[in-house]
Parts: structure tokens; sequence; C-alpha cells
């Protein structure tokens, strides 16, 4: 067996993605113009997935500081924290994250993903219980399997699955630690967060969640689903990404738990990694003091993302259960979604292609993400050439339900 | 293989049949992996079926290395005796 077969069904995935259009892995954007607009063989297409949710790519705030830091401290740091040291500035993005959350403390990592896996597969030793949501992004699924505890998934947004699941562990000895998504990144639904603290609770456990797609858009003042739901004070970590609202790269974790600071000499995707650089740490400085002083920001993109949602959910599409900056919608198989993504590609749009096993209960979507920088008039436009596509594709149904993220099975079991 | 009177490989094949797409054949000895066409995921909601039929925590690394309705069956066997 040649040591590339395994992937046989990798390649076969991508022959059907090829025979119905472009290549989704090799599209090259010349040039990015601006949050929303980027030019691909030679035309201006209207990005509408890029989780560039605040549009901060291009503030010239964030660019000015990260300029200056760039001149100032160089390209790179060149190492680890442990083993090249803190710059002042990780140290003051540290003390900014913790301050925005109330918290005691919080450590960056080199990207979102880091975080998890570092955080959880720290914290989560030999002999406790993760409790993770059967939807959860692959950082979460990767942190799981680095760690040595018991790994069990609760059914996705189900507090009462996830209260059965841990009261099956009872009498076991072992920290049992729940780790869910603020808003889920493939249909945009929010954790049912207040129900789950309950349980969390009652039943004894630590609450992770990973704010990575509602920082900076959900709560009163940003500080994502834990603010929204009023449960702040219950969640004992909480993890983010410096690349979609913040508009750069990066990860965060934060608690206000003492001793949360010796994970730093613990945790070995934080020990074994180069930090930031200086250029980043600037930029998401200044975009995190924009969105904790600026909140018109956020409300810019709830109101996009309505318009989205609405639009498209009545001209029936099939759209996700809430109106999040996460607006995907359902394609019948895995061919009508490659042919769609063409087409919108082909009329100026560029939306994502999500295909399973990325995606839950096997569900074929296009996902679109929504910018406070996308006009109305953007917003309107890709309603428009979406719904054109989708006649022409004949995907629209009359009254078709929200999706959840169980109708796939639900209906592959029918 | 019997415990409490039950036929766990009979249970196991019965869930996993509702999961496998167009009725494929599947037997003891089918790989659960590679072998029916199921994604890493639908793999992973079949254990959750089996969880709950089975009224027991079947802890993701404990499964690791199982490939066969007949491994799957031993391990859930021993997974259950430990709970009583
Ligand atoms: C829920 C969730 N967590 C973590 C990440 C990883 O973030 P990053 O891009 O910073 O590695 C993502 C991004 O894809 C995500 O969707």
């Amino acid at each position: 067996m040649s040591l590339f077969q395994k992937f046989d069904p990798i390649r076969a995935g991508l022959d059907l993605l090829v025979a119905n259009g472009r290549n989704p892995f090799e599209l090259r954007f010349e040039k990015i113009l601006s949050p929303t607009e980027a030019l691909l063989d030679g035309r201006t297409i209207l990005l509408l997935g890029t989780n560039n949710y605040l549009g901060l790519t291009f503030d010239p705030a964030c660019i000015e500081a990260s300029s200056r830091a760039l001149h100032a401290a160089g390209t790179g740091t060149t190492g680890s924290r442990i083993a090249n040291g803190t710059y002042c500035d990780h140290a003051v993005l540290e003390r900014r994250i913790a301050e925005f959350y109330g918290r005691r403390s919080a450590i960056t990592f080199t990207t979102g993903y880091q975080a998890n896996l570092g955080l959880i597969a720290t914290l989560a030793g030999h002999g406790d219980h993760l409790l993770i949501d059967a939807d959860s992004h692959a950082s979460i699924y990767d942190a799981s399997k680095l760690s040595n505890a018991e790994v069990i998934r609760f059914r996705h947004n189900d507090p009462e699955d996830l209260a059965h699941r841990l009261r099956r562990l009872k009498g076991r000895p072992g920290n049992r630690f729940i780790v869910t998504e603020g808003i889920y990144s493939m249909l945009g639904d929010a954790a049912p967060l207040r129900e789950i603290a309950v349980v969390k609770r009652e039943m004894g456990a630590y609450l992770i969640v990973d704010e990575a797609h509602s920082l900076g858009i959900l709560g009163e003042n940003g500080r994502g689903l834990c603010e929204a739901a009023g449960v702040e004070a219950d969640v004992d970590f909480i993890v983010g990404t410096f690349s979609k609202s913040l508009g750069a790269v990066g990860g965060f974790a934060t608690s206000d738990l003492p001793g949360f600071d010796l994970m730093r000499l613990a945790c070995r995707a934080y020990m074994f990694t180069a930090s930031l650089p200086p250029a980043v740490v600037a930029s998401v400085i200044a975009s995190l003091r924009r969105i904790s002083t600026d909140g018109s920001l956020r409300a810019r993109v709830i109101s996009s993302c309505r318009r989205l949602y609405f639009g498209l959910d009545q001209a029936g599409f099939e759209v996700g259960p809430q109106p999040n900056p996460i607006v995907a919608v359902r394609m019948p198989d895995r061919e009508t979604a490659a042919q769609f993504w063409n087409r919108l590609l082909d009329e100026g749009v560029y939306a994502n292609l999500a295909l399973p096993p990325a995606t839950p209960g096997s569900l074929c979507l296009i996902r679109c993400s929504v910018s406070s920088a996308h006009t109305e008039a953007q917003i309107d436009r890709a309603v428009s050439i979406m719904t054109a596509v989708a006649t022409e594709l004949r995907v629209l149904g009359a009254a078709r339900p929200h999706l959840s993220p169980n109708a796939g099975a639900a209906q592959s079991a029918s | 293989m019997t415990y409490d009177g039950r036929n766990f490989e009979g249970e196991i094949l019965e869930l996993l049949m509702a999961r496998v797409p167009g009725g494929m054949p599947v037997s003891v000895d089918t790989q659960i992996v590679g072998g029916l066409g199921l994604d890493s995921v639908a793999i992973l909601d079949f254990i959750m079926d089996l969880e709950d039929h089975f009224d027991i925590s079947i802890p993701l690394d404990r499964i690791a290395e199982v490939q066969t309705v007949a491994e799957l069956s031993s391990a859930v066997e021993g997974l259950l005796r430990a709970t009583r």
C-alpha cells in the first residue's frame, strides 16, 4: 500500500468537487481590496465568508499600531515566551484581555487552535472527565485526544443530555470539565448556556466556553455569549481567538481561578512554540480597545446578519436556527453544493463550501459570514444573487423548516 | 458473547445497521472504520447511540483501537461489568 493510499477517500471527495467546477482549495485572491472585497481572476468579488465580523483588518488605528510595532520591535520574536522572554506588549495584551473580561489573568497563544489544545489538554488530566459538545470544533476534539482524561460527547446544545451523561459518572473520582462554544461555526447557533450553567452548578463541574465566533458580537459589551446569557460567574475559563472579530491571528484563555498562571509552565502548546509577533500583538491591543469602546460595530454586524438571514429565509432557503453573523443555507447534496458555490463565484460572491464531515448532521452547506463592514446594498446583492442561483439549480422549496444540526441525520435515517 | 443473558453483538449490529447508508451488509467482523462508508462524525454518533442503549459511558480514548463489531462488543461488555 502506498504511503498516500489511505487518503483515497479524500481524493475521491476532491475529484467530485473538481468535476463540478473550481477546486475550492486552490482559489488565489490576487488582491484583498477591503474587508468585504477582493480581486479574483481580475474581477472584484464580494467576500461573504471571511469571519471578519467587525471588519477590523483594515482599521487605520490597528494598521498604524501594528506598523509602529513592526518597526520598533521587528518581524518576529523568534521563540517562545519561556525561552526568549516576554515582550512588554505581550504582557499589556494579556492584562487588557483580563480587564476586558473582568478576570484575574489571561494567557495568549499563537492561534486559537493552540489555545484550546493547550488549555483543555493541560487542565484535564488522567482520571478526569471531559464532556464536549458533539458539534465541537476540531481544536476541541484534538485537545481531547491529547488530554489524558476520559472524553464523553454530549448531544449538541442539549443540557438535559449533558446532565444525563454527568449522572452516569456518579461515584467516579476526577474533575469534570464541560466544553461548549458561544456560537457554533457551521450553523451559527448559540449554546443554551444558561441551562448548561445550571447543570454545571448542580452536578459540580468546571465550565469552559470557546467564544471564537461570539467575541465582540454577543453581549452588551461584546464579551460574548457568557455575558449575553448572564452566566459569566459560572464560566471558569473563556477561550477565544484574535483571528476573527479582532482581525489578526492568535488566541487566548482567561480565568479568575487563582493559580491559572502556572499553566504557562505546564502547557506545551504555550511553551514549545514561538510567541505572537509584535505587529500582531499591537494590532490586537488596538482592535480590542476599539471593540471595548465602540459598540457601533457590533450593532452593525447584528443588523446586517439579520438582513441576510431573514432575506434568505424569505426567499425560501433553509437557514440555521438563529440569526447570527454565521448564516448557513442547506444544499440537498455535495454536487449541488459544489455547483452552487461555483455559480456564486461566477456571479461575484465568495462564500464557504462546507461539507461533511466538517459539518454537523452530515449537512451540505453554503456558509456565509457577515461583517459590520458590509453595506446594506452588498447584503441585498448577495441575497438576490443567491436566490437567482438557487432558482437556477432548483434548491428552493416553499415553507422549509429551519436547519437543525440533526436534520441531516434525521433525513438519512428516514 | 453474553452477559446478563444479553446478546451484545446482536444489539450493537442492530444499532449499527440503523446508521449505515443504503442497507450495506454488516457482520461481527465488519471493519467499522473505513468499511461502511461512515465518516468520523457518524461513527462518534453511533458510539453515542450505544452509550444510551446500554446506559454506560464509552470514553472515546477507550475505543480508539476498536476495529470490528466483535471487538466493540467486548469493550462494551467490559464497561458494563465495570459499572456493576
Ligand atoms: C470554535 C472555534 N474554536 C477555535 C478556532 C481556532 O481559531 P484560530 O483560527 O485562531 O486557530 C476556530 C476557528 O476556526 C473555531 O471556529
